[in-house]
């Protein structure tokens, strides 16, 4: 019987450092391109009338109401029973992606709203063209007031990024659980998963409040 | 599209996954409460400068904010049992839920009381009011329409999340939803009723949110 479950060794070291660092790949590729796709977007919702907005909002809030253990679920399965099987970590970057998106959209497009009209009319009336303002004035304006909440969601992003492992991507939760069920030894595992976490986020939510409170004066 | 659907085995499962649904709501109340309930302890102990429970709220809600839910989740689950604990997937769900509302709940509390300025304090006394009279009437109202809002979403975030049920094996709606897709692997079918479950769940809370907010603030939040 003893053979069935062995301790936790140096050995393993190379495992769990898969796992960080698949954790912070797919975060990464989450938050850059839920991060751009989330200021186009944004910028469009800014820009568009009411009833284009209604209904770019009303796509964006499923994204938001619906858990994201069940889109990752729901996408797989559709790639697979139409016949286009994805690996986890496609698969799960392009729905972490949608799903960053999502909330960045709402980040950005206050952004861009917070730049009053009359400094665009002034901008305009210097003779700038309407691309000029954007990239000149609204771009660095709206961009520097989101950076705080920017940092919310990015660090919410690299949280959720653990819930990619229920499609079988190794990250770091995953490789643990896996760890686990073969050491029989969840405490030491575990907390020092939750060390991983902690000291990547808690450092960046500190300087995210920092910024908050340094823009609020 | 070669897949085709299957809506009948859903249909029929209908009853088990509403009950699925049910515990959601269930778990995310209790987790609510219970949140709020200890929010406003670590709030207190928070603004206070006594040091040991300082400390621990400083740390409860450090822990809370940054580490994942699914961790919390496995810690309650998994990590207890190193203790001799062993929860059941309900109690485990319901208490990292509970830790985690706590936690960020704490901030939106303490942050809704300091908002209030000083000289508010200073103006009841001056007409004579009593403290409890102060908070009752002054500070309390003020602080729930700041702190309404990020609770509304604290709770939408925590029915969301009660979602990850389905990897410890409760049976909330997408733990459910889990065990009836494998049973009849219709999992496509199984899955959208749960997304549109939750999609309705969600938008119903946050109308009745706005419902009550109006009634409660009149319109002017």
């Amino acid at each position: 019987m003893n053979s069935l479950f062995t301790p936790l060794s140096w050995d393993d070291t190379g495992y769990i450092l898969t796992g960080v660092w698949n954790t912070i790949t797919i975060s990464v590729v989450a938050i850059v391109v839920g991060t751009l796709l989330g200021m186009i977007v944004g910028f469009a919702r800014a820009e568009s009338n009411k009833a284009v907005n209604v209904l770019f909002g009303s796509v964006l809030d499923i994204l938001r109401s619906v858990p994201l253990i069940i889109q990752l679920i729901l996408f797989s399965t559709f790639v697979g029973a139409i016949g286009h099987p994805m690996n986890p970590f496609l698969a799960g970057s392009i729905v972490l992606s949608l799903y960053t998106m999502a909330f960045m959209s709402e980040v950005f497009r206050g952004g861009f709203e917070s730049v009053s009209k009359s400094m665009q009319t002034a901008a305009r009336s210097l003779g700038m063209t309407y691309w000029q303002t954007v990239y000149h004035i609204r771009f660095p304006i709206g961009l520097r007031a989101v950076l705080p909440s920017w940092m919310g969601v990015a660090l919410s992003v690299i949280k959720d990024s653990a819930l990619v492992s229920v499609i079988g991507y190794m990250e770091l939760l995953r490789t643990s659980e896996q760890l686990i069920s073969r050491t029989q030894q969840p405490l030491e595992i575990l907390i020092g998963v939750g060390i991983f976490y902690f000291i990547i986020s808690y450092p960046l939510s500190h300087y995210g409040r920092y910024l908050e409170r340094k823009m609020a004066i | 599209m070669e897949y085709e659907f299957h809506w009948n085995i859903v249909l029929q499962k209908m009853p088990e996954l509403l009950n699925g649904a049910f515990v959601t709501l269930h778990v995310s109340v209790l987790a609510m409460l219970l949140g709020v309930v200890i929010a406003v302890l670590l709030a207190i102990a928070k603004m206070n400068n006594s040091k040991p429970f300082c400390y621990v709220a400083t740390v409860w809600v450090e822990i809370a904010r940054n580490t994942p839910a699914l961790f919390q989740i496995y810690m309650a689950y998994f990590g207890l049992g190193a203790f001799g604990i062993h929860l059941s997937p309900y109690v485990a769900v319901l208490s990292a839920l509970v830790f985690i509302n706590a936690g960020y709940l704490t901030e939106t509390f303490r942050g809704g009381f300091q908002s209030i300025p000083s000289t508010q304090y200073s103006a009841s006394k001056s007409l004579g009011m009593t403290s409890i009279q102060t908070y009752r009437y002054v500070i309390l109202p003020q602080m729930l329409r700041r702190i309404y809002h990020p609770m509304t979403n604290q709770f939408v975030w925590s029915i969301l999340m009660s979602s990850l049920g389905i990897l410890v094996g409760m049976s909330e709606l997408s733990g459910t939803t889990q065990r009836l897709q494998s049973l009849s692997f219709r999992t496509l079918e199984f899955f959208i009723v749960a997304a549109v479950m939750y999609f309705i769940i969600t938008k119903l809370v946050l109308f009745g949110a706005s419902l009550l907010s109006r009634r409660l603030f009149k319109g002017e939040i």
